[in-house]
C-alpha cells in the first residue's frame, strides 16, 4: 500500500467521524499548547531575573555581612558569636586590591523626604561617586554624588525621575534643599535610568552620600559593599582577595559572604530552569491523558468498524496493513492535534506577553519540539493496542458483525 | 486450479466440537461454473471461506494453482487472496463512506498499484457493469441491485481467476436478483470460474456443476452440460 493512500483513507475516516476526531484534536491541543504556555511562563521567569541581575552591572562581587556557611560546634551559636560589622573602613581597605577596580559601600533604608509641604517615603541609597558607574546608571540631569573621602558627611542628595516628579512637579528641582528624615540636604542630580534593582523603582529613590546615610539611620555598619572587577578573569582572584583583606581586618574571623555575580546567576538559573521542567512535566500529564483517551476512541472504533476490517482482509489487506491504517489515524489524529496545539499555545503566549510586558515571554526551544515529540509519541504508543487488535480480527467472524 | 484433499474444519462451540467440514474432497478446473448448496448449517460457507483463504481448515491440504496454501504466512496468505480471488457477498459489504470508484479502487489500492495505473482499471470494471453514470455516488444513494454490481466490480477489478459469491441475490428481489447472476454468468463466459453459495434451486440449476452439501460433506455433486 502506498503511503498516499494510506493517508487518503485514514484522512477520510477522520473527515466521517468529524466529532469524535474534532474532540481527540482538541485533547491533544490542550497538551501541547499548556505544554509551550507553561515553558514559557517557567522560561520568561528565568529570563526575567537573570536580567535584573544582569543590570545590577557586569563583574561585580557583592560582600555582605556573616558568613553563610555554619561552621564549629553548636556551642558557639549560644557563645553570642555575631558577625562583625562591615564598615567603610573594610571598603576603603578592599580599594586597594589590585584586582578590583570600584568599590562602592550601600547603606539601604527607608525614609520621608519632603519638600514645600510634601511628603514621600521612599527608599534611601547612602553610597558613593563609585556606585553609578558600578550600577551602570545614567544621569538625566546635575552631578551624581562627588567623590572625596567616604567617610565624611556631605549634604546633598541625587534622586530618580518619579520622586523629583512627585515631590516638584513641573519645578526645577536641582539646587533646591529637601529635607530627608530629619537633615537637610540640597538636590544636585536626578538620575535617568528607569527599571528596578532588587526590587526597589530605580526611579523612586534618594542616593545620599555613605556617611550621611550612616547618620540619619544611626548606623555604623554597611548594608552591602559592591565592588568590581577589571575584567571577567580577575573575578576568582578578586574573591579570594576580599576574603584575606576582610578576615585580617576582623581578628582573624572569615565573618562575610562574598558572591560573585556569576554564581548568584548560575543559581537561580538552575531554580528556573528546574521550575520550567516541572511545569512542561505537569502539562506532560495532560498530553498522557489525550494519548489515553485516543487509545479508547480507537478501541471503540475498532469494535464499530468490524465487518469493514473483515472486508478488508477479503480484498487482500494483510494484517500489517490493516495495523497500519489504524496507526495512522491515530497518528495523523495526535500529529494534527499538536500543531493545532502549538498555534493555541504560542498564541497564548503571546496573549499573556501583551497583557504583562514586564515578562520576556516566549517557550525555551526545545518545548514545542518536545511537545511534539510527546504528543505524537504518545499518538503510536496508545494507538499500537487499538490497532493490534483491529489486525488480529477473524475476517470469517469480522465480515459476520460478531 | 482448486484441490482440496481430506479437508476438516472443527469449531469449538463451548465445550463441544463442531464439525463444519468433515473430510471434504473436491477439485474444481479453472473457469468452472459451480453452484454450492445445500441446508444451513451444512458447511457451505465454511467451505467457500476456506476457498477464499478467509479461514484456514483444521486438517487435510488446500492448493490453490498447485501451491500447498496451508503453510503461507498471513501476508502471503492476504497476496494470494488480492491475487486470485474476488469475494461477493449478500450484504454487499461496500465502504459507506467511499464512492461507488473509490470502493472498486480499494483492492488495487491494498495491493500497492499506483495511481496511474488503477484508473483504467477502474473505469473498465466499472463500465462493464453499466455504473459509470453512478461511479461518483455514494452506497446509500445507489439502489440494492447497483450495490451488487458495485461489488461485483470491485470484486473483478483485480481479475482474479475465481470469483466466489455468498448467496449474492439473497438480499434482492427477483428481477434484480436475476440481473445479477447474467452478470456473473457473463463474467464466467469471458473465463473466470464461479463459485456461487445459495438457497435458491432455480440459481443453483443454472450452474454447469452443482455441489450440494449435508453435515460437512458432500453429498452430491452433478454435473450437466450448459
Amino acid at each position: 500500500m502506498r503511503v498516499r493512500d494510506v493517508l487518503h483513507l485514514s484522512w477520510g475516516t477522520l473527515v466521517r467521524t468529524r466529532l469524535r476526531s474534532l474532540m481527540l484534536l482538541l485533547a491533544t491541543a490542550i497538551g501541547v499548547a499548556a505544554v509551550i504556555v507553561l515553558t514559557s511562563l517557567g522560561e520568561a521567569a528565568r529570563r526575567y531575573v537573570t536580567a535584573e541581575f544582569s543590570s545590577l552591572g557586569t563583574n561585580l562581587i557583592i560582600v555582605l555581612p556573616g558568613r553563610s556557611e555554619t561552621t564549629g560546634s553548636g556551642l558557639t551559636l549560644f557563645a553570642g558569636q555575631t558577625p562583625r560589622d562591615l564598615t567603610i573602613q573594610d571598603a576603603v581597605a578592599l580599594e586597594r586590591i589590585s584586582a578590583i577596580d570600584k568599590v562602592a559601600p550601600v547603606v539601604l533604608g527607608a525614609a520621608s523626604v519632603q519638600w514645600g509641604g510634601r511628603e514621600r517615603e521612599v527608599p534611601v541609597f547612602g553610597s558613593t561617586a563609585s556606585f553609578l558607574e558600578i550600577r551602570n546608571w545614567t544621569m538625566e540631569r546635575g552631578r551624581f554624588l562627588p567623590p572625596g573621602d567616604p567617610e565624611r558627611p556631605s549634604s546633598v542628595a541625587v534622586i530618580g525621575m518619579k520622586l523629583k516628579a512627585e515631590l516638584f512637579g513641573d519645578a526645577p528641582a536641582i539646587g533646591e534643599w529637601i529635607r530627608i528624615g530629619d537633615r537637610r540636604f540640597r538636590v544636585i542630580g536626578l538620575l535617568a535610568t528607569e527599571g528596578r534593582t532588587i526590587g526597589i523603582d530605580v526611579q523612586d529613590v534618594a542616593i545620599i552620600p555613605v556617611a550621611s546615610a550612616q547618620a540619619l539611620f544611626n548606623t555604623e555598619s554597611l548594608f552591602r559593599i559592591i565592588t568590581s572587577t577589571h575584567t571577567r578573569e580577575d573575578m576568582e582572584r578578586a574573591r579570594d582577595e576580599i576574603r584575606r583583606v576582610i578576615t585580617e581586618r576582623h581578628q582573624g574571623e572569615e565573618d562575610i559572604t562574598a558572591v560573585t555575580q556569576d554564581a548568584v546567576l548560575a543559581t537561580f538559573d538552575r531554580i528556573f530552569g528546574a521550575l520550567t521542567l516541572a511545569l512542561a512535566g505537569i502539562a506532560a500529564i495532560s498530553l498522557a491523558v489525550a494519548g489515553i483517551l485516543i487509545m479508547n476512541v480507537m478501541l471503540v472504533a475498532v469494535s464499530q468498524r468490524t465487518a469493514e476490517i473483515g472486508l478488508l482482509k477479503a480484498l487482500g489487506a494483510a494484517r500489517r496493513q490493516i495495523m497500519t491504517l489504524f496507526l495512522a489515524e491515530a497518528i495523523m489524529l495526535s500529529f494534527i492535534g499538536a500543531m493545532a496545539g502549538l498555534l493555541v499555545g504560542q498564541g497564548g503566549s503571546w496573549l499573556i506577553g501583551r497583557l504583562y510586558p514586564v515578562l520576556p515571554l516566549g517557550p525555551p526551544v526545545w518545548a514545542p519540539i518536545a511537545a511534539i515529540v510527546i504528543a505524537v509519541t504518545s499518538g503510536i504508543v496508545f494507538g499500537i493496542l487499538p490497532a493490534r487488535r483491529a489486525a488480529a480480527l477473524d475476517p470469517v467472524e469480522a465480515l459476520a458483525g460478531r | 486450479m482448486i484441490e482440496l484433499e481430506q479437508v476438516h474444519r472443527v469449531f469449538q462451540v463451548g465445550d463441544q466440537e463442531v464439525h463444519a467440514l468433515d473430510g471434504v474432497d473436491l477439485t474444481i478446473a479453472a473457469g468452472e461454473y459451480v453452484s454450492l448448496m445445500g441446508p444451513s448449517g451444512s458447511g457451505k460457507s465454511t467451505l467457500l471461506n476456506i476457498i477464499g483463504l478467509l479461514d484456514r481448515p483444521t486438517a487435510g491440504t488446500y492448493r490453490l494453482n498447485g501451491r500447498d496454501t496451508t503453510t503461507l504466512s498471513d501476508d502471503e496468505q492476504a497476496r494470494a487472496r488480492s491475487e486470485n480471488i474476488g469475494f461477493v457477498f449478500q450484504f454487499f459489504h461496500l465502504v459507506p463512506r467511499l464512492t461507488a470508484a473509490e470502493n472498486v479502487e480499494l483492492p488495487l489500492v491494498l495491493a500497492g498499484r499506483a495511481p496511474v495505473d488503477r484508473r483504467p482499471m477502474v473505469e473498465t470494471a466499472i463500465g462493464q457493469m453499466g455504473l459509470t453514470e453512478r461511479s461518483h455516488h455514494r452506497p446509500d444513494q445507489l439502489s440494492g441491485g447497483e450495490r451488487q454490481r458495485v461489488a461485483i466490480a470491485r470484486a473483478t477489478v483485480m481479475r482474479p481467476g475465481v470469483l466466489l459469491a455468498d448467496e449474492p441475490t439473497g438480499n434482492l428481489d427477483t428481477t434484480t436478483g436475476k440481473e445479477v447472476v447474467e452478470i456473473i454468468e457473463a463474467l464466467h463466459a469471458a473465463g473466470m470460474a464461479v463459485i456461487v453459495v445459495t438457497h435458491d434451486p432455480q440459481i443453483g440449476g443454472r450452474a454447469e456443476r452443482s455441489l450440494t452439501m449435508m453435515d460437512g460433506r458432500l453429498v452430491d455433486d452433478i454435473r450437466r452440460r450448459a
